[in-house]
């Protein structure tokens, strides 16, 4: 991962000849990024996983097996046996399979309540920003509000104001406290692009406001958005994880989620702590690799890197 | 005289804010500009020149600004036009190009698009037709290979290309005025010529009337008919170009022309600059702005507002001018 300074100026001018926009350029100084490569390599594993669990996994995950339950004592959990690499869990189910399946969950919650959240943010963003005056007062003081409440608080909070507990509970739940971290990322970004020169000019030719808030204003302001939401889905699967783990997400103990697995696997720490470890590891892998893909990002995105 | 297309009168900004008194950037300004005229703006950093073709432009800050008087244009005032009627008139009747290339190309789109938007919005133009039409433009702005370069991003041009877009842009939809604010500032010396070069003719094929703003005496001395010169916000001096280079009267013009350095000066002559600074500057209120910077400041110039006056088809504001036959 050594570059000299000769290689590496020798590509600025390759780049320079090729003719390169500003997302490829990005890429190119993405790629060279060994901490990109880290957390690209965990996110497209964990993907890959997730998308094809059941055809990893050897078992059904919510069956329990009775060569495994046989095993199982009140201070016994079965641990690694031919055909079950990870061993049992409580109830004689393959520990591994769930790990595996438990995957697709974390994604999923992980994904939808972020672009949900995105969507919303960037809504408000894009109104705030563009209108400015009453408007953004009214939208900015409605964040102001949604930020000033802890996170996770605030994600507890909307989870136990619905009546079932469910998988969808925990997304809208994650997806608000997403919001106004985007909208006002966004809307600080408009701003500054409003007093821009590109905008003055597009002003000076007469092009719609329209056309000047979404082309103009718009695609220019949205990077760190996107750099945002990457981060945003760590911290979206920690949410998630937590809770589940408190017992906010859908309960049905068939289900495999890490987070609830490691709330589950709490009264058996003295007798197998490998049903709390591998969950764990799994939540902080998964959140550590969108964690670095997204500083990366936001360092080859940052104008200031573009030397 | 034929009616002017563009009728300046009486402009004046201030830039105002609670609890503290105003501060004017412009005061009073009167110009006209004849249709297919050059006319410069002249004065240095400071002296209204930017803030007096926004105004026109309409494009100051709607909030803390105050804009007093009329700019007509074939009759009708921008100034009290309706946001949206003022919107149909810029980049088509009206354009304007800036200081700095690349700060005024959307860096994520690419220069193709942002032709064929203007062409498209005042032109209605569909995409194939504007794309063609595009091209053109890019070519008779002198930039070779214009079909490849539409699907160029700013940044992958030099400075001087990316001002010559903005000039095809500018003049895209064949406006009947254009401002330019210092479009050679941010270029070096040998494009700076090219690009004057460029508008110049442009401007002559096409029949536009061009208002020069800078503070480059040359760009003036090479393009403009006639000269207004602004010191502190209203205009000192205004004179046909050649009349102003023989023989300038004001003072600060005076000043401002023996300050380019020479080639055929004597080696270790030292320049002619005007001392001081626009710090100085005296309230027009009750004074000449310029008197403490002038060397032939008289007493009543810090007492006395000069009165405009028109001295042989020169408008001068001056209580001592430099004596004609000097």
């Amino acid at each position: 991962m050594v570059t000299t300074w000769a290689n590496r100026r020798r590509t600025r001018i390759d780049d320079l000849a090729t003719g390169r926009s500003l997302g490829a350029d990005a890429l190119v100084r993405l790629r060279r990024n060994p901490v990109a490569i880290v957390g690209a390599v965990i996110i497209a594993l964990f993907i890959l996983v997730s998308i094809f669990a059941p055809w990893i996994a050897p078992h059904d995950a919510s069956q329990a097996f009775p060569e495994l339950q046989e095993g199982l004592r009140p201070d016994v959990i079965p641990g690694a046996q031919p055909g079950f690499p990870l061993g049992s869990d409580q109830n004689g189910r393959d520990f591994f399979s769930r790990m595996i399946l438990a995957s697709r969950q974390t994604l999923l919650v992980g994904v939808f309540a972020t672009v949900i959240g995105l969507i919303f943010g960037v809504l408000i963003g894009v109104l705030a920003g563009a209108f400015g005056g009453w408007v953004d007062t009214l939208l900015m003081r409605f964040t102001d509000v949604l930020l000033s409440i802890p996170s996770l608080l605030l994600a507890i909070s909307i989870a136990a104001l619905a009546a079932r507990p469910s998988q969808t509970t925990v997304i809208i739940a994650v997806a608000i406290v997403g919001v106004p971290i985007f909208a006002r990322l966004l809307r600080g970004s408009m701003l500054a692009q409003r007093d821009s020169d590109h905008v003055t000019a597009a002003t000076a030719l007469g092009v719609k406001r329209r056309a000047i808030v979404l082309r103009h204003m718009v695609p220019n302001a949205i990077g760190p958005v996107i750099v945002q939401a990457t981060l945003t889905l760590a911290t979206a699967i920690l949410d998630a994880a937590a809770l589940s783990f408190l017992g906010l997400g859908d309960g049905d103990p068939a289900r495999a989620e890490w987070g609830l697995m490691l709330a589950n696997a709490q009264a058996y720490l003295d007798v197998r702590p490998a049903l709390a470890f591998y969950p764990a590891i799994a939540i902080i892998l998964v959140a550590l690799g969108f964690t670095l893909l997204g500083e990366a990002l936001r360092e080859a995105l940052d104008p200031k890197g573009r030397r | 005289m034929t009616t002017p297309l563009l009728e300046v009168e009486d402009l004046g900004v201030a830039f105002t804010r609670k609890g503290e008194p105003d501060s004017v950037a412009v005061d009073g300004v009167s110009f006209d500009v004849q249709p297919g005229e050059v006319v410069g703006l002249v004065g240095e950093s400071g002296c209204g020149k930017s803030v007096t073709s926004l105004a026109i432009m309409r494009l100051l800050p709607e909030r803390g600004v105050r804009v007093s008087g009329s700019a007509r244009m074939e009759g009708t005032d921008l100034l009290t036009l309706s946001d949206s009627a003022m919107r149909e008139k810029r980049g088509r009747d009206l354009s304007m190009v800036f200081q700095d290339p690349l700060s005024s190309l959307n860096p994520v789109i690419e220069i193709g698009l942002q032709v064929t938007e203007v062409l498209k919005r005042h032109r209605g133009m569909k995409s194939d037709a504007a794309r063609r039409e595009a091209a053109e433009l890019l070519e008779r702005v002198g930039i070779p290979d214009p079909r490849r370069r539409l699907d160029s991003y700013p940044h992958q041009m030099s400075g001087g290309m990316r001002q010559r877009v903005m000039i095809a842009i500018a003049l895209a939809c064949r406006p009947r005025l254009l401002i330019a604010d210092e479009p050679t500032t941010a270029l070096d010396v040998t494009i700076q010529a090219q690009i004057l070069e460029l508008l110049k003719e442009l401007v002559a094929d096409s029949g536009t009337a061009l208002v020069m703003i800078t503070h480059d005496l040359g760009v003036v001395a090479g393009l403009c008919d006639r000269v207004n010169v602004l010191y502190g916000g209203r205009i000192v001096e205004r004179a046909e170009r050649h009349r102003l280079f023989a023989k300038p009267r004001h003072p600060y013009t005076y000043g401002l022309l023996g300050s380019i350095p020479r080639l055929d000066a004597p080696p270790g002559e030292d320049l002619n600059a005007i001392r001081g600074s626009v710090n100085d500057n005296l309230p027009w209120a009750s004074a000449c702005a310029f008197a403490p910077r002038c060397p032939r400041a008289l007493e009543k110039c810090t007492e006395i507002t000069p009165a405009p006056e028109l001295v042989g088809g020169r408008f001068l504001r001056c209580h001592n001018p430099v004596p004609a036959e000097a």
